[in-house]
């Protein structure tokens, strides 16, 4: 052998039939670019009725206190929406960035820092939302009355 | 090309946003003082022109998300992705018109 027999390149057998190479490593950017695409028409009607319901109706922002909170959660229908919208715009938000840390962080090491803190923030603040909105209490006990919801028994 | 970098920069703003945002409602678990005290920052008038930002930000988002999927999925979309923008900006400014006037009065309009 002329050659060191390390660094000689692999050569299929002969007579071995054709495999085509697998090119990519399936199709996850292909499904991420499909949910962008349907979660963000979700979340359009989604914040849209948020902004609207938090914003516009009544007082709009100056409404909002503890009582507006524990008032809108005493409906299952705004756990829901809010949950769902957790959810996706967090997805719909994380994934968005992602892409575009791999379109300028140049170097191996810089882009895996970003997405690692990114996909820290994501956990840190998808599991602390779903808890807040699964354990809410809207009576809490030593809480001053005059703060807390309109139909707490304290009140 | 800056309806792509427009698109971009208002999805980080709104990104951003939405972590501070998930904090700050979960104050409500930790007691009603701590979340109606940081709440309350929220209705000054500095962040109610904030707020003002933030909504066009998302309102552009939202629209311009909705001319992409023409734009991907109608077989015309490509041929009128210019007027598609054009529309964009219509309907951001309608929408707009409609939701300034009322926040600013709530913002600044002397209630409390």
């Amino acid at each position: 052998m002329a050659y060191g027999t390390s660094a000689v390149a692999k050569v299929d057998a002969p007579r071995s039939p054709y495999v085509r190479r697998r090119t990519t490593r399936g199709n996850y950017e292909l499904y991420s670019w499909v949910f962008m695409r349907a979660s963000g028409v979700v979340l359009i009607v989604l914040i849209f009725g948020h902004l609207f319901v938090n914003l516009m109706v009544g007082e709009g922002v100056h409404a909002i206190d503890f009582g507006f909170v524990a008032g809108k959660w005493a409906n299952p229908l705004w756990q829901v929406w809010d949950l769902l919208m957790l959810w996706l715009a967090m997805i719909h938000g994380t994934n968005g960035v992602r892409t575009i840390i791999n379109d300028y962080a140049q170097k191996d090491l810089t882009r895996g820092v970003l997405k690692s803190l990114l996909y820290l923030a994501f956990v840190i603040v998808v599991v602390l939302g779903t808890l807040v909105i699964f354990t809410f209490d809207p009576c809490p006990v030593n809480a001053p009355e005059h703060l807390i919801a309109s139909f707490c028994p304290a009140r | 090309m800056w309806s792509w970098v427009a698109h971009r920069v208002t999805g980080v703003l709104i990104f951003f946003f939405l972590l501070v945002h998930v904090l700050d409602t979960a104050l409500v678990r930790v007691s009603p003082e701590a979340y109606n005290a940081v709440i309350g920052t929220y209705q000054t008038p500095i962040m109610g022109l904030g707020e003002a930002g933030l909504v066009a930000a998302i309102v552009f988002h939202a629209f311009n998300g909705l001319r992409i999927i023409l734009v991907d999925f109608w077989a015309k979309g490509p041929k009128y992705q210019r007027v598609m923008l054009w529309v964009v900006l219509g309907l951001f400014a309608v929408t707009m018109a409609g939701f300034l006037p009322r926040h600013l009065m709530n913002v600044f309009g002397g209630g409390h």
